[in-house]
């Protein structure tokens, strides 16, 4: 927890805008009967880093699912980009190709090489002619500073190595937000650095980015709001400086005591 | 109280291991002879083996070649090697040899099935192996129309009209979906090409015919048989049922109610009925629900069953590769925006294929020792054919040699085949 806090972060180029890139009003999302999110409202700014937090099965993950239609919420809306989530299919695929993502156990097609993971969807998606796709990806790569493996396979990365290289996936994209779920959660002590540094890397390049994350230095130095969510609700949200010395809730101070106690 | 601090200073450099004694007796000694009862088995065996050898090898040598039925070989072989001396009757592969391989094709016309059967494997060739061109794969979609016209003769231009109905619909898949939407496409892809075959087709080969006559001297499939049918049932069945049994194993995931339905209701009807039924239906059944007059072949209808029955089994075994997928690649795959169709295609079947390969490849050698079954249903398939051999005066009582001949075919067929699904997966191993 502590590496990220080491990296020297440039926030001056973290610039919030007014424009919204993600709206979510009055959301509501069942599993079966089991009432996981309640009520969420959300608004993120274009610019924006939002880290969320909390405890396990309190629905952060199953939040961000829902912001690119991987799971289905039943009521309230979400807006993103200016496209509303609804079960039409096309508006699904137009804010899936918008909004990157990244998984906590990495989901790169193992029987793809690096290159042929990150060339896919410009390729079949966005019909990019395969040289040209080819460019961006080692230009991603490179910025994830993994070039000098295109040609190799997942199963021949380590899992920060992979990790990075699903963030350059996703880039490859070009999209205009990029959603972590627990992106360093499956990793060795070793490689969370590495991860850590291409997201603050991603940040301050003025990337609008929501994370789901339980690193707590990497929600100090790049977050520019800290959620807490509990029991499928948002508990607490605030800016990373009042948000971890000033908790209000009892919720949050008994969360932020058990993960910052040791 | 000990010391426990310890630094070290310089890290241990690599080293090879340790070199062993190498060669055969070290192999020996530690594959057959390593403890006491690995030797004794391994001793019994080489024992049994002997046994076996000892049998088989006289058995084949002493073999006559040059006589015209089973008395006269066994007194070639006893005047050879002397009274009680056993020797195998091979004259029988070599007299009925082309039966066995081409049924009772005419002879004159034996360099169309040689041709057909050339050209399948050139046909196959790029299917089997990346490295060859791609483009390749053109020859290889249309040798099934080649394959038909030189097997079976008659018109080029009624393989030209069945192709042009798969044309139709490639064209109405490219083209319609601008103007009736992508589900409407699919649908007239799917009906148009029917519409043409049952209304349009058989006229404008007759006509085409008429026009610019090109015809091969009609062979009726009575006169199939051998090994030429063996690898006609299986292959049609074996390039068939695959792609049959993908959409079956998709459709028994589908979300769509009534898809679902129709697969599963389709596999499990299948798989509950015995080939051998499903044959018999083909050969006598079927004829009672068709109108009266309509002549459709025998060997396209056991085809059809045959394709049917290994697509049931097929799409079982595809569908054990798609639940032994991770969610996660679902999941990456959407979140890409990949489109279901592009998903399936580029990311969950190349992995659920490359899983089940063994499966596959055991579906596909039980495939093709099953085509045998027809003999029961009366074609002359190789096994059919050494009945109709055996009824005869000369070769009457004779068994080892024909069916071992028969059995040494289909053996070097079906282990290729596993030799093939071998190397496709160390070829396909991406892991370490």
């Amino acid at each position: 927890m502590a590496e990220a806090a080491e990296a020297v972060v440039d926030r001056s180029q973290m610039k919030v805008s007014d424009e919204v890139a993600i709206q979510i009003t009055n959301m509501n999302k069942w599993y079966g009967v089991f009432h996981v999110l309640k009520d969420i409202n959300l608004t993120v700014q274009r610019g924006e880093r939002i880290v969320v937090c909390g405890p396990s099965g309190s629905g952060k993950s199953t939040l961000i699912r829902c912001v690119n239609a991987l799971e289905e919420h039943q009521e309230g809306q979400i807006i993103v980009d200016g496209t509303e989530l609804s079960s039409d299919l096309k508006n699904i695929d137009t804010i899936r190709s918008e909004v990157g993502m990244c998984f906590q156990h990495f989901n790169l097609f193992p029987h793809l090489s690096i290159l042929d993971n990150c060339t896919l969807a410009p390729i079949w998606v966005r019909k990019t002619p395969r040289k040209e796709a080819e460019d961006i990806a080692m230009h991603f790569l490179e910025k994830v500073k993994i070039p000098e493996q295109a040609d190799k396979f997942p199963g021949q990365l380590s899992g920060g190595q992979q990790q990075r290289v699903a963030i350059a996936r996703s880039l490859c994209m070009q999209p205009r937000i990029m959603l972590f779920d627990e992106p360093t959660s499956a990793l060795d002590p070793e490689m969370i650095k590495e991860v850590l540094d291409t997201m603050i890397a991603l940040a301050q390049d003025g990337m609008t980015m929501i994370v789901v994350t339980h690193e707590m230095g990497f929600a100090r130095e790049v977050a520019n709001r800290v959620i807490f969510m509990d029991q499928g609700q948002i508990v607490e949200q605030n800016e990373p400086e009042s948000f971890f010395n000033n908790p209000q809730s009892d919720r949050t101070k008994l969360f932020l005591s058990q993960i910052l106690g040791h | 109280m000990t010391n426990v601090s310890y630094v070290r200073t310089e890290m241990l450099p690599e080293k090879e291991p340790p070199l062993g004694q190498s060669g055969l007796v070290l192999w020996l000694r530690t594959n057959m002879f390593s403890n006491i009862p690995n030797s004794l088995l391994s001793l019994a065996a080489i024992y049994f083996i002997y046994l076996l050898l000892a049998g088989i090898v006289p058995w084949i040598f002493h073999g006559s070649w040059n006589v015209g039925s089973l008395s006269e070989c066994r007194e070639a072989i006893a005047a050879k090697y002397g009274d009680g001396a056993e020797g195998a009757c091979l004259a029988v592969i070599r007299e009925r040899f082309r039966q066995l391989i081409f049924g009772f094709y005419p002879q004159e016309l034996y360099w169309r099935p040689i041709l057909a059967f050339v050209l399948m494997l050139v046909a196959i060739a790029p299917v089997l192996f990346a490295s060859l061109p791609r483009r390749a794969l053109w020859f290889s979609g249309v040798y099934p129309f080649i394959g038909f016209w030189l097997y079976w003769g008659g018109t080029v231009w009624l393989p030209v009209v069945v192709l042009a109905g798969f044309a139709i619909g490639a064209a109405a898949m490219s083209i319609l979906p601008r103007m009736v939407g992508s589900l409407g496409a699919m649908i007239l892809a799917m009906l148009l090409p029917v519409i043409w075959w049952l209304t349009l087709a058989g006229a404008t080969s007759d006509t085409m015919q008429s026009l610019l006559p090109i015809s091969l001297e009609p062979v009726e499939s009575a006169f199939f048989g051998g090994f030429m049918l063996s690898i006609i049932i299986g292959v049609t069945g074996i390039t068939l049922s695959l792609p049959i049994g993908i959409l079956l194993a998709l459709g028994r995931q589908s979300h769509l109610f009534v898809v679902k339905t129709i697969c599963v209701g389709f596999i499990e009807f299948i798989r509950g009925v015995p080939l051998i039924t499903l044959l018999f239906v083909a050969s006598t059944l079927l004829n009672y629900f068709m109108p009266p007059g309509t002549n459709f072949d025998l060997i396209l209808r056991v085809m059809i069953m045959v394709t049917l029955f290994a697509s049931a089994y097929m799409a079982e075994v595809i569908r054990g590769g798609l639940a032994a997928l991770p969610k996660g690649q679902y999941e990456a795959a959407d979140a890409l925006g990949l489109d279901f169709w592009k998903a399936t295609r580029l990311i969950i079947m190349p992995q659920a294929l490359k899983i089940t390969i063994p499966s596959i490849v055991s579906t596909f050698i039980g495939l093709f020792k099953d085509t045998t079954l027809v003999s029961i249903i009366g074609l002359l398939d190789p096994i059919g054919l050494s009945n109709a051999i055996r009824a005869n005066q000369a070769w009457n009582g004779i068994v080892w040699e024909l069916y071992g001949f028969i059995a040494l075919m289909f053996w070097i067929f079906c282990f290729s085949m596993s030799r093939y699904s071998m190397y496709l997966e160390r070829k396909l191993q991406t892991g370490h």
